[in-house]
């Protein structure tokens, strides 16, 4: 990670621009860290296992290993490129997914859903934990603006425990019904149960991220306050919240489909930024690419560290990501002065 | 020369410290306090009278203890920190505490951590978790010039890091051992550690004893650092003692229920506004008075009248997070405007 933040930041015409020299590094570990991933877990599958043909190695191998690869590369950058976007929508560094309820939002969503819905109908679960999350990441964006005076710490924590109180009405709600082992395993993100025929809602992540690049330009835009982006002839408000529907909603998708993944939408964005910069079209994909290796690291970790037995990569996620987050915190506030 | 005595007798009399309305506080809130007590033990008795009783007691006794515990210690903690919002369990140190008894359990063994004699694994539990508590608090609060909100946002992010840290260290003790360990770590509202109340009204007892004769000096500790020094009180060392106090009831109510983030905070709040001073003497016990009831009588508020089984602390930690957000709305609106 660290060659592209050491090659001087060079501006268009000689040489390749620090983003290109971090992304093709990022990509190569990335790689690499990915076919490693593929013959990590308890079931023995081997390079030559597969060249052989075994037909059980290929089975798991197409069923759960690619499955589970293709799941934590698309949730690890999108969730980063969802924080991405939001911190450069609020103008906050803090703000991400996890530090604005709106996970939090998602998961009690979820919860009514499967009241609701029942089991079966994923659909269903995907449009109520989204409605859940546009209308949780909604108030919080209110409650922002009438801080006016809003302390650059002040945001997150109000978000923080924006999301707690929610969680607490999840958890009052998962008791009454008798869900709440059904809801930690939710909110637990988890990629040990990802196989072929149950991922594949995650693609819309992937569409959605493309989305949020096209418009990354607008988003940087408005992100400089509303005067100066509509004097530019963007429209403030359409851009502020379809960039803050677009966050919401692959929050959503994700925690339907794995679970939460904490901090990763905070602490990735902040590390990539800090290293190559704030443009947000030319640091998305070194955002897209440093999460979804993140989370990969994360899994491999959490696939090795008990076995036999599997620990929850949110858990993993959340520990390192908990140290990465405080050490900003303090750094911020030295920064300043 | 005597007009100016007279003066200043005259400033000293109007602003007079008028003890009425905080003993009259205190004299009611011991009402709410003794009713709710009553009525915890006597409504509704069936069946076995003695047996009946003596069960309700020993539930009592426990609510009791944890609401005197973090009342106590969250009013402590806000003299020393100087300000109205950190609580010990705000800055992660419940959370410490359990992820204290779940390393133990995974570096020394869950029969030896089973074996070993409650008193002496508690002392060993309190004695760990003051070294920590100290460190803590002497890197963050060391300094004078850390924001507020830095400081709380850095407490909450630690207290899901410790959490978190908790779950994966209990992933990585084998599984069949966890469930024997769970009972003894993990306790919660309805099944109060019970082997625990002895020691734990021992150590109140004692702790109240102590520290007693400490509030007034309190009073001057409030004033800072450079003003209680003139006034001849040494600050260094009634803030270590208080440090002390503090590490043992915050093990006392962990140890009984587990985590309760924003009672302390509720409750030493509200003491402040019914008694309308900063005075110790009244202030504490007050905040005692409300600790301890808000526990009975939310207890039997979901036992008797919802019938329902949610946990309290659920209950706690939402009524607890709005209470806590609508009261950084104030701080940030008076701070800044």
């Amino acid at each position: 990670m660290t060659s592209g933040a050491t090659t001087p930041r060079t501006t268009s015409g000689s040489g390749l621009p620090a983003e290109a020299g971090f992304v093709v590094a990022a990509l190569a570990v990335l790689v690499v860290a990915a076919a490693a991933s593929l013959f990590v877990g308890v079931s023995a599958v081997s390079p030559r296992g597969l060249i052989e043909g075994d037909d059980h190695q290929w089975r798991v191998f197409w069923e759960s290993r690619i499955p589970r690869l293709a799941a934590i590369l698309l949730a690890g950058s999108a969730m980063s490129v969802a924080g991405l976007i939001m911190q450069s929508l609020v103008r906050n560094r803090f703000v991400a997914p996890s530090t604005a309820g709106t996970v939090e939002a998602a998961s009690l969503g979820l919860l009514i859903a499967t009241v609701w819905f029942g089991s079966t109908s994923v659909i269903g679960k995907m449009v109520i934990a989204v409605a859940f999350a546009l209308l949780g990441t909604a108030f919080f964006l209110s409650l922002v603006q009438r801080l006016r005076f809003a302390d650059i710490v002040l945001v997150p924590l109000a978000g923080i425990v924006f999301g707690g109180v929610i969680q607490a009405a999840t958890t009052f709600f998962a008791f009454q019904w008798d869900l709440l082992q059904s809801l930690n395993a939710w909110t637990q993100g988890d990629f040990s149960g990802t196989l072929r025929g149950r991922y594949e809602l995650l693609y819309v992540v992937g569409a959605l991220m493309l989305v949020g690049y096209l418009y990354a330009d607008r988003f940087t835009l408005v992100g400089m306050g509303r005067e100066f982006a509509m004097n530019l002839g963007v429209r403030y408000e359409r851009v502020l919240y379809g960039g803050l529907a677009l966050a919401a909603t692959i929050t959503a998708v994700v925690v339907v489909v794995v679970g939460a993944i904490p901090f990763i939408g905070l602490i990735v964005p902040n590390l990539v930024t800090m290293a190559l910069g704030d443009h947000l079209r030319r640091v998305l994909p070194a955002t897209a690419i440093g999460g979804a290796l993140f989370v990969l690291l994360c899994d491999i970790l959490s696939r090795t560290i008990r076995y036999p037995y599997e620990v929850p990569v949110g858990t993993v996620v959340s520990v390192l990501g908990g140290v990465i987050f405080v050490v900003l915190i303090l750094r911020s506030r030295v920064g300043a002065r | 020369m005597l007009a100016e005595a007279a003066a200043v007798r005259g400033i000293a009399q109007r602003d007079g410290f008028d003890a009425r309305r905080p003993r009259f506080a205190l004299l009611a809130l011991t009402g709410v306090f003794v009713a709710l007590a009553v009525l915890f033990m006597t409504y509704d008795l069936k069946g076995s009278l003695s047996y009946a009783l003596e069960f309700r007691a020993r539930k009592l006794g426990g609510l009791a203890l944890v609401g005197f515990a973090v009342a106590y210690s969250s009013v402590l903690f806000h003299t020393v920190t100087h300000n109205r919002i950190l609580t010990p369990s705000l800055m992660g140190f419940d959370a410490l505490y359990q992820l204290i008894q779940t390393s133990a359990a995974f570096f020394f063994g869950t029969f030896a951590v089973l074996q070993l004699d409650e008193r002496i694994r508690f002392g060993i539990e309190i004695a760990i978790m003051l070294a920590f508590a100290t460190v803590l608090y002497r890197t963050l609060f060391g300094r004078d010039d850390r924001d507020l909100y830095v400081l709380v946002l850095v407490g909450i992010v630690m207290g899901l890091m410790f959490s978190s840290l908790t779950s994966l260290v209990s992933r990585l003790i084998d599984p069949n051992e966890f469930i024997a360990l769970q009972d003894r770590l993990f306790a919660d509202f309805s099944r109060i550690n019970q082997d625990l109340l002895v020691v734990s009204s021992a150590i109140i007892l004692a702790v109240v004893a102590v520290s007693w004769r400490l509030l007034p000096r309190l009073d001057v500790v409030a004033l800072g650092r450079e003003h209680s020094t003139n006034l001849g009180v040494d600050h260094q060392r009634i803030v270590n003692e208080v440090l002390v106090v503090i590490a043992l009831l915050v093990s006392v109510s962990t140890a009984l229920v587990g985590p309760v983030t924003f009672l302390g905070l509720l409750v030493a709040n509200l003491s402040y506004q019914v008694t309308g001073t900063f005075r110790h003497r009244y202030t504490v016990p007050a905040a005692v008075l409300l600790g301890m009831s808000a526990l009975i009588g939310g207890q039997f508020i979901l036992q008797e009248v919802l019938a329902s089984s949610t946990r309290l602390s659920v209950v706690v930690s939402f009524v607890g997070g709005l209470y806590f957000i609508a009261l950084l709305w104030r701080e940030a609106r008076t701070a800044r405007a």
